[in-house]
């Protein structure tokens, strides 16, 4: 099964990304298990120029783009749908080129897409970058 | 399709589903989408390179079935190991029409040996992989890390990228020791100790015996790497950056002498840098043209900036690196004025506060974060749809490094060629300065049509001067193979003759660095 996105959800995409945001700069709790999955390839794939850090180049190039009128980092996006991020994650934008279906299969997609439209409450803290959670490892591990 | 008879290609594909399943063969175009170049300097053009197909293999033996099945029909292939050269190519084929080999699902790590501080591992292997790997198993290896951690190991080292630690680990291709690859008829090739059954040395001596192999798979059309070993840099105690400015126009001579003997020498082992602190005011990223002597030194005095600034980085135990640094100091105590700055010392491993004010890659950590420059710019926000690199090899001299930042700097203004960052002598390898410059490219045929031609212009300026790319895009594979002109281009027509030797059917990487089989060469000999 593979994912087959038509061009005419960019225009959906698009108008999407104007809708309301939520802006939240920190979050705690649990995440919930079914979204677990989604979180750890979100962390994978999208975290290392998406996450909440100004000087990230998805983060940045948002912030550019929509001046604050919706958070610059996806994981605090509240206006976003799956159909639109299954869109930039196949069709690619600006510098972000598309993800082949060798790297990130239907199935991861969809679970990235449930993560970044589930309710904010359901979905626990920010995915570390990777550096950082190998640190945490670590000390883990001290 | 060059070359292709009627049906061989649906044929080819239907045998290469019941090899690897259906699911491994892309054909649809929103499928084959994302095997374009998003940074294609022809996108959209008639002449942008476009794959028919692409086929994902799990493992060797399957790598060896679709060549099989390939070879026997005439099938162009094209392996790709994560697809992330971007700036270079991208997972694009170089010859339309190509079915794109997807090696991405062969990621995985088969070793890492401790005591021999090495690995060895599969093409869809990232740097990501590989340093979570590294550190959740609690190795004390690190990896050498280039500016995009996404990229492949294996990948990355055959197309000669490089990164940022200590000189035998920062040039990916030098530390590569052990191939295995699958030749154009389907037979398995181990180069080096690789090639002796029950042999334990394969990472740990290169070449074996008898020609060494290597350098056949380096930017090359002549097999499909399935494995690579890497020999990995045990972590230091300790990190030093240093730097010593320097305020004279005629320093960057002896700057750059001293700076080659020091590291020739082994007195540092980490990447230096040599920079200008008043051409880069503003922009660290934008090296602007060097001035006349005298005009340079106005702009010292006036900006109070130094006119160079050279920095050195050293690994290794506490006492002995800064031990070093007092060595370099004595040295550079002759030069006027010299001015001596410690920047950064870190005991390793890196604590949580360390990690937030250390360059990733100068730690063998790979991150993303260099993309963000395509984001904004310096200061300006640039939106542009990608880049390419122009990367020549110029002497390693300070009048190398005048004469090209110069020859460079006028002809981009003569020819207009849009930058966002020019570098004049990066130091990836030891022994070579590479001038990178990076040129922003658009979706837009008429810009880039313009810009190509711009490109393959600076080209020939710096192939009248003896400067040479070492990387390309494949839109200027041709231009800068034929500059490597020596002797009627055999540089070229030896490698064509090794293609057709061994690859007779002309099925792997067509046009790679411009190397075609014979089929597509126009009749033209070897």
């Amino acid at each position: 099964m593979r994912a087959a996105v038509k061009a005419g959800l960019a225009a959906a995409a698009i108008a999407l990304a104007f809708g309301a945001a939520e802006a939240t700069s920190e979050r705690g709790g649990e995440t919930a298990p079914k979204l677990r999955a989604g979180k750890a390839a979100y962390a994978r794939w999208c975290a290392a120029c998406h996450a909440p850090d100004p000087r990230l180049a998805g983060t940045l190039a948002l912030q550019t783009k929509y001046e604050g009128a919706v958070p610059p980092a996806l994981e605090d996006r509240t206006d976003l749908s799956p159909e639109a991020i299954a869109y930039f994650m196949r069709n690619g934008i600006a510098w972000m080129p598309p993800f082949r279906p060798t790297e990130i299969g239907d199935e991861e997609l969809a679970a990235i897409g449930a993560y970044l439209t589930a309710p904010i409450g359901q979905r626990g803290p920010h995915a570390p970058l990777l550096a950082e959670e190998m640190m945490m490892k670590r000390e883990d591990r001290r | 399709m060059a070359g292709v008879r009627a049906g061989a290609l649906a044929d080819g594909l239907a045998a290469m589903r019941a090899v690897v399943g259906a699911d491994w063969v892309f054909s649809a175009p929103e499928e084959l989408h994302s095997y374009r170049d998003f940074y294609s300097m022809l996108w959209d053009e008639p002449e942008e390179r476009l794959a028919s197909a692409a086929v994902a293999p799990a493992n060797v033996e399957e790598v060896q079935a679709v060549v099989r099945i390939a070879n026997e029909r005439g099938i162009p292939l094209y392996p790709i190991s994560t697809g992330k050269n971007f700036g270079y190519g991208g997972p694009a084929p170089v010859l339309s029409g190509s079915v794109v080999l997807d090696l991405k699902r062969m990621n995985r790590i088969l070793e890492v040996n401790e005591g021999n501080a090495s690995c060895l591992v599969e093409p869809g292997v990232s740097y990501f992989d590989m340093y979570r790997h590294l550190q959740e198993t609690g190795s004390r290896l690190w990896i050498d890390v280039p500016d995009p951690g996404w990229g492949s190991m294996v990948g990355n080292a055959l197309d000669s990228g490089g990164g940022y630690t200590a000189a035998p680990y920062r040039g990916h291709w030098e530390a590569v020791c052990g191939i295995e690859a699958v030749l154009a008829d389907g037979e398995l090739l181990r180069t080096g100790m690789g090639a002796m059954p029950g042999s334990q040395t394969w990472q740990q001596y290169r070449m074996g015996i008898g020609p060494c192999l290597d350098g056949l798979f380096r930017q090359s059309s002549l097999g499909v790497v399935t494995k690579m070993g890497f020999w990995l840099f045990p972590q230091p105690e300790a990190y030093l950056n240093c730097s010593v400015d320097l305020q004279r126009f005629a320093d960057i001579e002896p700057l750059v002498d001293l700076f080659n003997e020091l590291e020739y020498g082994n007195i540092f082992n980490g990447m230096p840098s040599i920079t200008s602190p008043v051409l880069t005011r503003g922009n660290p990223m934008m090296f602007q043209e060097i001035p006349a002597p005298e005009e340079m030194e106005r702009l010292v005095r006036e900006t109070g900036l130094p006119a160079w600034r050279g920095s050195l980085t050293f690994y290794g135990p506490e006492k002995v690196i800064r031990a070093q640094w007092e060595h370099v100091k004595e040295r550079f105590a002759p030069f006027e004025a010299a001015a001596f700055r410690e920047n950064q010392f870190v005991r390793l491993p890196l604590s949580a506060e360390d990690l937030k004010t250390v360059s990733k890659a100068r730690f063998g950590i790979p991150s993303m974060e260099i993309f963000a420059v395509g984001s904004r710019g310096f200061g300006d926000f640039n939106p542009s749809d990608g880049h390419i690199w122009f990367s020549a090899i110029i002497p390693r001299s300070g009048k190398g490094f005048v004469e090209a930042n110069r020859v460079m700097r006028q002809a981009c203004t003569r020819l207009d060629v849009p930058l966002f960052m020019f570098s004049p002598a990066v130091t990836c390898w030891t022994r070579a300065f590479v001038l990178f410059a990076a040129v922003p490219v658009y979706k837009d045929k008429d810009r880039n049509k313009a810009l190509r031609e711009k490109v393959l212009e600076i080209i020939r300026i710096c192939a009248e001067r003896g400067w040479g790319e070492y990387r390309c895009p494949p839109a200027f594979a041709d231009a800068v193979m034929g500059s490597y002109s020596f002797n009627d281009n055999i540089l070229r027509r030896v490698n064509e003759r090794i293609k057709d030797a061994l690859d007779p059917n002309g099925i792997l990487s067509a046009g790679r660095y411009g190397i075609w089989p014979r089929h597509l060469r126009d009749g033209r000999p070897a």
